[in-house]
Formats: structure tokens, C-alpha cells, sequence
């Protein structure tokens, strides 16, 4: 949809600042006992604090705090040593109490960044704050024709918001922050980071101002988008519709929209004239907590190492490409196969080879994750010692061993090239056979190479390589070849 | 702090409730006779007070992350005005125009 000249487009910058939800992998809820597990049956998961039942008082969940601190250091942030919770007041019927319990003045992380590529180089996305807070429950709209239907299993569900600053200016700059974010909570393991489940969910605040301009325009929020790819969707819509609103001369007001990602566009939900009116004030059920230095360097001891440290790591120490250290620290435990294989061999670049090769190809052909992977670590680095030894070739150990050792991963590397009668043959007597019947097979192309078509050595290799089953080995045999045929 | 008319309705939309005009004037008058009351703790002198937020001076204690379980799903709905086998059913929430 382009209703304007790009030129015109062009005019504006684009500023958008995010706020993350992420539901935290936490066994119960957030300030009472019962599960916070997804997918039950309707209405199961609920006990009277969820219900919000006079007389109940809500109970802290330790791990609310260890998830959120973890999150907090993982990106830079300071950490909050007097942590109060607030109640945000609105009125809505999935959310049973009538308030959400929050917080407001005292985020539990304050600063911090996530460090974005762009192009070629990078840029870094400040952090506002990270607060903890409790879900709403669900409702549902379209099952019945004349009422919203709730489902109270996830009000009180706990929930990380993070938000970030205003300083990101493109939808793309938009996706790989969200990208960066999820693969970090994965890491962490604080969340599943499923934005098409829910578990992490997305609002995009969205401005337009003319480059050069020093003030910030008036932003819209949009909500609950449900994938990386809508936030992109969602950021580009607004954009330009922004733009075509304040080039007919109107003005843009604060409101909260929606995205439709059948149709692609944003629609007004709500005007936040009104709404916008939480009367805040502090929880007075739940005590402060404290979170101190003692206990804020015993949660950084249990950190596992960061996909931007592991990717630090393989550049520089390894002196993998960008690429390898991308595609190895994707996900996690790929990655830790990845860490437990190099310190069992150290060639690292093949040992990367054969991770994003031969192991990814079958994860992806079996649909499998890496954990539930046949083999384990010492597999692989058996098999590359194989190679390196000069027992069998690159080809047979990918075309033979790799899938044999799979099937029986009981056994070694060594073992089934044995047994198999895999193991190259680099002795030059039985070798020489091959060439001569090679050679004596095209007696033309023999000619031919003498006269100076040294690329004609490819076809005796292949001949060879048929000939032997692919169990000769390369280098002793074009030595050999080159010697017969400049005779 | 007076209350005004238009601050009792404003506060009634909050709260999703409805009164008649006799009842917002009623509650006009009793909301300025709460405040009035209240106002009385203003002729303390709070000089550098801090604000008092919890009656306790103990930290929170916080809760082991265990799922002790929960009601069931008839004993969850069974306080709700309007309800199915599976959920609580409230007015249509979302108006499609």
C-alpha cells in the first residue's frame, strides 16, 4: 500500500520503542501455589487467591525474582535493591481482583541494552526497566455469539514486562531486537519465548517525526502481537499510515490499536483519553523484598554463558566466521554440544563443519531438537580424529560412518569403519592397481593430459575413487596419479 | 480536596458502575465528608517522614516455587453468576465495530 511518493515517506523518521511480556517458566504462580502450566482444561489451574476471594492474601514466588534478575544481568541492568508492588487498577473480567499486582516505582532492573547487528556493524537498544507483574486471565470471543468467555488459568501467570527505550527507527531494527530478546530468555531459560502460544508477547509504541526534528511525535501503542514477524508487519502499517495522517494536515492522537494479521493493517481499539487512568498505589498485602548483593552475585554465578559471549568466543578464539558463530549459538543446546565437542577435539572449524552439516541436516530431516540427537559429543569427535588419521576420507565418513554411527551409537566411529571394511586405503601397492587400470581405460585422455590438460586429473581421480568404492585415499592417490601419468 | 460531580462520575466509569442523579449528589457529600475527615492527618507536620507504606517492618518472605494444587473446576465456577461446563460467561467484551 504506497498512497504517497516514497519521497514522501521519506521525510520521516520512524521511532519505536517495545514492550516485551515474557510468562515465566515458573511451576506455580506468581503470588500463589497452583500451576502455571499451559494448556489445561479451562478454569482447573485456579485456587481462591487466583479468584481473587476476600480474605486471601497473595504469597511471593521465589523464582519470580531469581528469573527476573537473571534476565536483569544477562542485559546490563542495575538491580533493585528495595523492591515495592503496586496495584494497577482497572476494571476488566479476566482480571479477578479488579488490579493487577505490579510494579511501578520500583522496577526490579533498571538500564541496560541488547546489542542489535546493523549491517555491519551493530547498535545497542537501552533498557528502561524490567519489572515483574502477574498475567491476566484469558477470554475468549469468538467461541460464543453472545458472551466473552474467561478462563481464569493464566490470571496470575508471572510475567517479566520489558521495556525498552525509544531507540529503535526501523521494523527491522524491531525484529532483530525481539530476536535478540528471545534467544536471551531461551538461553536463560526463564522463557519459552512462544510468541504464537503466548508466552511472550509484544506491544510496539509507534511514532513519526520529520528527520531532524527534536521532539518525539505522539505515538500509538499497538497490541498483542503474536509473532516476530507481525511486530514488522504490525511497525511498517503504522508507519506509513502515521505519515499519511499527519501529511493530510491531521494529527496523530494517543491511541491504543490492533493489528489484523490477516489484512495486514492496525485499527483503533481504544482511545487513551480515558483508560489511561490506573490509579496506582502501593500493594499493601505484600511486603517489600529485598534483593542484596550477596543474593544478586549468587544468581550471576549460575548464569550459562551468553549466546553474545559464545559468538565472542568462537570469532575470536575459535576464528570461526560470523556466520558459523551465528548458526552455532542459534539455540542453546546446539550450542553446548557445540562447547562439549571442542573441548574434545581441536579442530574447531571442522568439528564446526560437521555440527552445521551432518548434524543439522539430520536434526532438521528427523524434526528432532538437538537433545534428543542419537549421539553425543564424543561421537563426533571420534569420527573427526578418524579423519584426521587418515583412516577413512571426508566422503565415506559422511556418506557411511555418520549415518551407520547413528543407527548404532553404541559402537565408535573406528569400530563400524572396521567392521565395514570402510578404512582407506592408502597403501601404494594396492593404490597402483587402481591407476593402471585407469590409465590403461583412456588411453586418449592420457595424451590429452600430457599435452598440458592437467584439469583431466579429476576424471582418473573419479576413476579411482569408483574403482576402490571410495575408500582410497585422495591425497596419496593424486600424488601417485600425477607421478604415473607425467611419466 | 473538594469532590465534585464530575469527579464521582468520572469515578464511577472507572469502576464500570451506574447512579441516578440523586445518588451521585448523595455521594458528592459523602465522598467531601470522607475527605474532610482524612484531611485532619494534614495538620501533622511531616517533616522529612518518610512515607509509611507497610504496617510491618519485616521483609517479605518469599514462597518456594511448589504447585500445591488447586480447587476444582466445578467448586471455581461455582460462584460465577453465568457460566458453562468450562467458563465463566460475561457479556459480549469486545464490540466489533
Amino acid at each position: 500500500m504506497h498512497m504517497l511518493a516514497q519521497e514522501i515517506y521519506d521525510k520521516y523518521e520512524l521511532v519505536v520503542g517495545l514492550e516485551i511480556h515474557a510468562q515465566l517458566l515458573t511451576k506455580s504462580k506468581a503470588y500463589s501455589s497452583d500451576s502455571s502450566e499451559f494448556g489445561a482444561q479451562p478454569n482447573t489451574h485456579v485456587n481462591p487467591i487466583t479468584l481473587g476471594h476476600p480474605g486471601t492474601l497473595p504469597k511471593f514466588n521465589e523464582n519470580t525474582l531469581q528469573y527476573g534478575v537473571r534476565l536483569g544481568l544477562a542485559v546490563g541492568s542495575d538491580i533493585t535493591y528495595e523492591n515495592q508492588f503496586a496495584r494497577k487498577n482497572y476494571f476488566y473480567a479476566d482480571l479477578p481482583k479488579g488490579y493487577q499486582i505490579t510494579q511501578d516505582k520500583t522496577p526490579l532492573c533498571t538500564g541496560g541494552k541488547i546489542t542489535i547487528k546493523v549491517g555491519k556493524g551493530t547498535k545497542d537498544i537501552g533498557i528502561t526497566r524490567i519489572h515483574m507483574e502477574e498475567d491476566s486471565g484469558k477470554s475468549i470471543h469468538d467461541l460464543d455469539p453472545f458472551h466473552t468467555l474467561i478462563d481464569l488459568n493464566r490470571a496470575g501467570v508471572p510475567l517479566l514486562e520489558i521495556v525498552s527505550e525509544p531507540d529503535i527507527r526501523s521494523a527491522q531494527e524491531a525484529y532483530d531486537y525481539l530476536t535478540e530478546v528471545r534467544q536471551l530468555v531461551r538461553y536463560l531459560e526463564v522463557c519459552d519465548g512462544n510468541m504464537e502460544e503466548g508466552s511472550m508477547r509484544c506491544d510496539a509504541n509507534v511514532s513519526m517525526r520529520l528527520k531532524g526534528a527534536p521532539k518525539f511525535g505522539e505515538r500509538t501503542e499497538t497490541k498483542n502481537l503474536n509473532s516476530i514477524r507481525n511486530v514488522f508487519r504490525a511497525i511498517e502499517f503504522e508507519a506509513k499510515r502515521q505519515v499519511e495522517v499527519l501529511e493530510a494536515g491531521g494529527v496523530i492522537k494517543m491511541e491504543t490499536m490492533g493489528f489484523d494479521a490477516v489484512t495486514g493493517e492496525t485499527r483503533t481499539l481504544r482511545s487513551k483519553e480515558m483508560a489511561h487512568d490506573y490509579r496506582y498505589f502501593p500493594e499493601p498485602d505484600l511486603q517489600a523484598v529485598f534483593v542484596g548483593k550477596n543474593y544478586v552475585s549468587d544468581v550471576k554465578e549460575t548464569l550459562p554463558a551468553l549466546p553474545k559471549e559464545l559468538k565472542e568466543k568462537y570469532t575470536s578464539a575459535l576464528k570461526l566466521s560470523d556466520y558459523d558463530a551465528e548458526v552455532l549459538t542459534e539455540e542453546k543446546h546446539f550450542a553446548l554440544f557445540y562447547e562439549e565437542l571442542i573441548g574434545l577435539t581441536k579442530s574447531y572449524k571442522t568439528a564446526a563443519n560437521w555440527m552445521m552439516g551432518a548434524v543439522k541436516s539430520y536434526l532438521n530431516e528427523n524434526a528432532l531438537e538437538i537433545k534428543e540427537f542419537p549421539l553425543k559429543p564424543k561421537h563426533i569427535a571420534e569420527l573427526i580424529d578418524l579423519i584426521e588419521s587418515g583412516a577413512i576420507n571426508n566422503s565415506i565418513a559422511n556418506q557411511k560412518v555418520f549415518p551407520a554411527l547413528v543407527e548404532h551409537p553404541e559402537l565408535s566411529a573406528k569400530t563400524l569403519a572396521e567392521k565395514n571394511n570402510w578404512i582407506q586405503e592408502s597403501d601404494t601397492e594396492a593404490l597402483e592397481g587402481f591407476i593402471n587400470e585407469a590409465i590403461a581405460k583412456f588411453p586418449a585422455k592420457v595424451e590429452e593430459f600430457r599435452a598440458g590438460n592437467k584439469n583431466l586429473l579429476g576424471l582418473f581421480m573419479g576413476e579411482v575413487m569408483k574403482a576402490s568404492k571410495g575408500k582410497a585415499d585422495p591425497k596419496v592417490t593424486s600424488n601417485l596419479l600425477r607421478e604415473k601419468l607425467e611419466q | 480536596m473538594a469532590v465534585d460531580i464530575k469527579t464521582v462520575e468520572r469515578i464511577a466509569t472507572l469502576s464500570k458502575l451506574e447512579f441516578s442523579e440523586t445518588e451521585k449528589q448523595e455521594i458528592t457529600v459523602d465522598m467531601n465528608r470522607m475527605l474532610d475527615f482524612v484531611a485532619q492527618l494534614s495538620t501533622a507536620d511531616t517533616e522529612g517522614v518518610k512515607p509509611l507504606i507497610y504496617m510491618l517492618e519485616e521483609e517479605a518472605e518469599l514462597r518456594k516455587d511448589e504447585v500445591i494444587g488447586s480447587i476444582t473446576q466445578q467448586d471455581a465456577l461455582k460462584n460465577a453468576p453465568e457460566k458453562d461446563s468450562d467458563f465463566i460467561k460475561v457479556p459480549k467484551v469486545i464490540n466489533k465495530d
